[in-house]
Formats: C-alpha cells, sequence, structure tokens
C-alpha cells in the first residue's frame, strides 16, 4: 500500500494539515483562561455565571455553537462565540474538558 | 500528594538557581526571577499565572499599599451601595502561591543592570520585568485643578479616600443641588467608568434627593455604551441627566475650586458638587524608567507586551498601548495571562504562542439594571483589532430574557470571579 495514492486522496489528506499550519492562533488553554474572568479561577463560578469546570467537551462545543448561531438566547454569549472559529471553540473546549 | 508536590516544588525553586537538573518543574520550563512593579489587576494576574505555570519561578510583586483597592465597583461605594471593604483584597492569596510581596515603590530601573531600584534605597535584580503601574492623574490637564484642589472637587479615579470624599459631598449635598462630572479625552482608565458613576450617583439622588440635576461635561464627542447609557438615563431618571459633548462645549476650560465653579464652551456653571476626572498618563515608574512614548503611553510588542523600548521588560494593563482593548481590569487579566505565558516561553528560549486577548466591562446603571460591552481581539501586523461580526454591547431592547436584570446579577458575578483569579 502507498506506493501509488491518487491525487485525490493525497489532496483530501493534506487539506486539514494545511489548515492548522495556516491557523496558528491561540492555544485551547489561553483562549479557555480568558473565560475565567467571568467565569471564575479554573472555570469554577460562585453565582449565576455557570461554572464551567466538569461540563464535557462536547456539550460546550454544542452550547458554543448554539450560542453563536443565535439558537440559544443569551445576554453576552453570543456575542462572545462569534468571536471564535469551529476550531478555536473545539479547542476551547478540549481544555475545559481537562477542567476538574 | 498536594503536601509532598508542593514541598518538592518549592525546593526546586529555591535550588533553581543552582541549576539542578530532573526535577519535575523544570521540566515545565527554564528557571528564572521575574520582579513586578505593581500588584493591581496587571501585575497580580502575571504573577499568579508565571507561579501555575512553572512553580520553579522565581517571583516577586514589588507593590505601594499593603491593600488593593479596585477601580471596578468603586462606582458603587460613591452611589452608596457598596462598602470599600468589599473592594479592597489583601496580598495573602498571592504569598500562599509562593510569590513574594515586597512593599515599596519602584522609583527607577537599570534595563543594563536589570536591577529595579525601590525609594528605601533596597535594589532588585531580574531576569525579566513586568512593569504594571497603572495610570498617574495629570492634575495639569485641567486648569485650575490641582492635587489640593481634588480635596474639595474629588476626582475618585484611584479608589480609596478620594471614593468615600465624594460619597461623604454627594451624602451632604441639599436636594435641588448639581452635580458635575467633568470627563476627560480619550485614552483614560475605564472608558465606561464615568457614565457608570452618572448612573449610580443619579440613581441615588432619584431615591434621596429627587429634585437634584447631574451635568456632564465632557471633553469628547462620544462615550463607551453611549446609546445604552443615554437611554437608560431617559427611562430611569427621566429629566436629571444633561450630557453636553465635546463639540457643543463640554471640554471643561478650567474649574475654581474656590467659588466651585466649571468654566466650558458651555458657559460657567455652579455645582453643589464637582467630579473632575482629569486626564491620565502611564503611572510614575514607567516615565522614570523610559518606557513611554511621547504620548504618554508605553508601546508594546502586542503578541507578548513586551516593551518596545526595553529589553527583558514587559508592560501590562492601563499603561501599555494595546490597541483596541480599552484600558479596563479585564484587559489587565487576560494581558497578564499573554505575558506570564510570552515570558516563560522567553526563558526556555521558546517562541510564545499567540496571544489571547479579550475584554468585558460590565457597568450598572441602577443595582437591577445591568448593560456590557465585550470584545474578542486579534492580533495581526495592523496590531491589537477587534474580531469583526463579533463583541459589541447588550441589547439594545431588552426581551423576555430580562437581559438588564441578569447582566446586573452578571456584573457582580464576574467581580467575584476576576477578583478570585486575581488575589484570591
Amino acid at each position: 500500500m502507498g506506493i501509488r495514492v491518487p491525487a485525490m486522496v493525497l489532496a483530501v489528506w493534506l487539506l486539514p494539515l494545511q489548515v492548522s499550519a495556516q491557523a496558528t492562533g491561540p492555544s485551547g488553554q489561553a483562549m479557555a483562561q480568558t473565560c475565567y474572568v467571568c467565569h471564575g479561577p479554573a472555570g469554577k463560578s460562585d453565582g449565576p455565571i455557570a461554572s464551567l469546570a466538569g461540563l464535557p467537551r462536547d456539550h460546550i462545543v454544542r452550547q458554543m455553537a448554539d450560542f453563536k448561531a443565535d439558537r440559544r438566547p443569551g445576554t453576552i454569549m453570543n456575542r462572545i462565540a462569534k468571536g471564535y472559529s469551529d476550531e478555536q471553540i473545539a479547542a476551547i473546549a478540549d481544555f475545559i474538558a481537562t477542567l476538574k | 500528594m498536594t503536601t509532598t508536590r508542593r514541598s518538592l516544588l518549592k525546593t526546586a525553586g529555591a535550588a533553581a538557581g543552582l541549576g539542578v537538573i530532573g526535577m519535575p518543574a523544570l521540566a515545565q520550563g527554564a528557571a528564572g526571577k521575574i520582579v513586578i512593579v505593581g500588584a493591581g489587576f496587571g501585575g497580580a494576574t502575571t504573577a499568579r499565572y508565571l507561579k501555575r505555570a512553572n512553580p520553579a519561578l522565581d517571583v516577586t510583586v514589588v507593590e505601594r499599599d499593603d491593600r488593593y483597592v479596585t477601580c471596578p465597583f468603586s462606582n458603587y461605594v460613591i452611589a452608596g451601595f457598596r462598602k470599600l471593604d468589599d473592594l479592597t483584597h489583601s496580598f495573602d492569596g498571592l504569598r500562599k502561591a509562593g510569590i513574594k510581596v515586597v512593599k515599596g515603590e519602584a522609583t527607577a530601573i537599570d534595563t543594563a543592570t536589570r536591577s529595579v531600584s525601590l525609594g528605601d534605597g533596597t535594589k532588585h535584580a531580574y531576569d525579566r520585568l513586568v512593569v504594571s503601574p497603572g495610570v498617574d492623574l495629570s492634575f495639569t490637564g485641567v486648569p485650575g485643578y490641582s492635587e489640593a484642589a481634588a480635596e474639595k472637587m474629588p476626582h475618585a479615579w484611584k479608589a480609596g479616600p478620594q471614593t468615600l470624599l465624594l460619597r461623604r459631598q454627594l451624602e451632604a449635598m441639599p436636594d435641588g443641588g448639581t452635580f458635575i462630572l467633568c470627563a476627560p479625552a480619550n485614552p483614560f482608565r475605564c472608558p465606561p467608568g464615568p457614565y457608570e458613576r452618572v448612573s449610580v450617583v443619579a440613581w441615588y439622588l432619584k431615591t434621596s434627593k429627587p429634585k437634584s440635576k447631574i451635568l456632564v461635561l465632557d471633553a469628547k464627542d462620544v462615550f463607551s455604551k453611549q446609546g445604552l447609557f443615554q437611554a437608560a438615563w431617559e427611562s430611569e431618571f427621566p429629566g436629571m441627566v444633561t450630557w453636553i459633548a465635546g463639540k457643543d462645549g463640554g471640554k471643561v476650560e478650567s474649574v475654581d475650586p474656590a467659588s466651585m465653579t466649571v468654566k466650558s464652551g458651555f458657559g460657567s456653571e455652579t455645582g453643589a458638587v464637582i467630579n473632575v476626572i482629569p486626564p491620565q498618563r502611564a503611572g510614575a515608574i514607567a516615565h522614570a524608567a523610559g518606557l513611554v512614548g511621547d504620548n504618554g503611553w508605553c508601546p508594546v510588542d502586542p503578541m507578548t507586551f513586551a516593551s518596545t523600548r526595553a529589553a527583558n521588560v514587559y508592560v501590562v494593563g492601563d499603561a501599555a498601548v494595546a490597541g483596541a482593548m480599552p484600558k479596563s481590569g479585564s484587559s489587565a487579566n487576560t494581558q497578564g495571562k499573554v505575558v506570564a505565558a510570552a515570558i516563560v516561553a522567553s526563558l526556555a528560549g521558546r517562541t510564545p504562542g499567540a496571544p489571547a486577548l479579550f475584554n468585558i466591562c460590565y457597568s450598572l446603571v441602577t443595582p437591577e439594571y445591568g448593560i456590557s460591552t465585550t470584545d474578542v481581539y486579534q492580533v495581526s501586523d495592523k496590531g491589537i483589532t477587534t474580531t469583526p461580526n463579533a463583541g459589541g454591547v447588550s441589547v439594545r431592547t431588552p426581551t423576555t430574557l430580562n437581559e438588564r436584570k441578569l447582566e446586573a446579577e452578571y456584573t457582580v458575578n464576574w467581580y467575584k470571579s476576576i477578583t478570585a483569579d486575581v488575589w484570591a
């Protein structure tokens, strides 16, 4: 296997790599840490703002996507979610899911 | 586990200068001595996130006060629904995190020998220096104003005795008196701050001295969350607040504390209580160390907040020129995290990752009525800019979600969260 790789397969295989190389934005951790300003240190909030620590990754991705598309009403998260690409949201969620 | 790990790290920290190898902390990055000037939002955040990223780092914060009193929420002390104690934060949390807190005023920085001098003559050597001095008020920026005049016409733009003075004056003001607030030109600390102050003072006057008026004399033609504030003034305190834009004569020409008058293009106005918020510049140590540009603020590399004027020096918070970011506690908090990551990378000889910069400014109009402005920032060759089609201010017309009430609750939660992140 692998002697002759059809050009199309190769192109598809290379695509994600090219995209991630172009989008060398902030790390998931760096972006997630900016959430603490409201959601509390290490994602633990003491009050009506939701704690993030302990939330499953896919839940975070879904909520952010819903805020971004205005499917979920909110006061401020709709405005904030629109500031991140889907890839960035996934990276943020990956990191937040590690918070205990 | 915690105790073992902590004591191990303490040993690593103490021995770091001797080049101990194989300690787990050292695997995370190279050790080094970092001195931070200022234990406010920017400085204290940087200290905590440095220590968190690499516990082996030797982190010293130089701070002139025993405690930090936040400007955020000080407007609520002026309006009478918060106490100054609620806004006062000790440095015990920093110390518990293994950060040294040295009381003193940084008076000089020698960037050649990498040393900070304090007022008492002591010197602190550093590998990397973080300067987070906040703002100094430019008393000469308003003719007739001075530090002495501020005892009669408070600025209350540094939380503490000035905050309490303005509170006492408002309490003593007779019903039917005029409160005059003089707002400065951009840039200044906390862009929505003067207008939040007008709002919560109006709330206090409406309930306690309803015949009173508020006159805002502004050097600017536009201000932060303007549409939301002006709509709220109209709906919550009809007829009480008059705002005069700079183009309509709002720019103050001079003040006279003896006669309690303010002269502007709008005329000569006498107030029962006068709040003069003067122009501002980067804190004195930034000037003494040559870190400021012609505009009185510190230019930095937007990727790392490294000073463009001195090697191994970073400037964070209000003193820095941070493109589209406002001078706010939230800005300083996210900048501090960027600086911490940049220093850890720099000590390890690595290129730091891209910075994640964000801001949120909540304001209360009344204790039950909150509004916000927020932005996610991008860093490019154009500097720090807002992400298009994102961020911005609260919804103009509230829905059944009851946004104003929710954002009032979130304002209080934001304060708890950010101050815990910085000082707890």
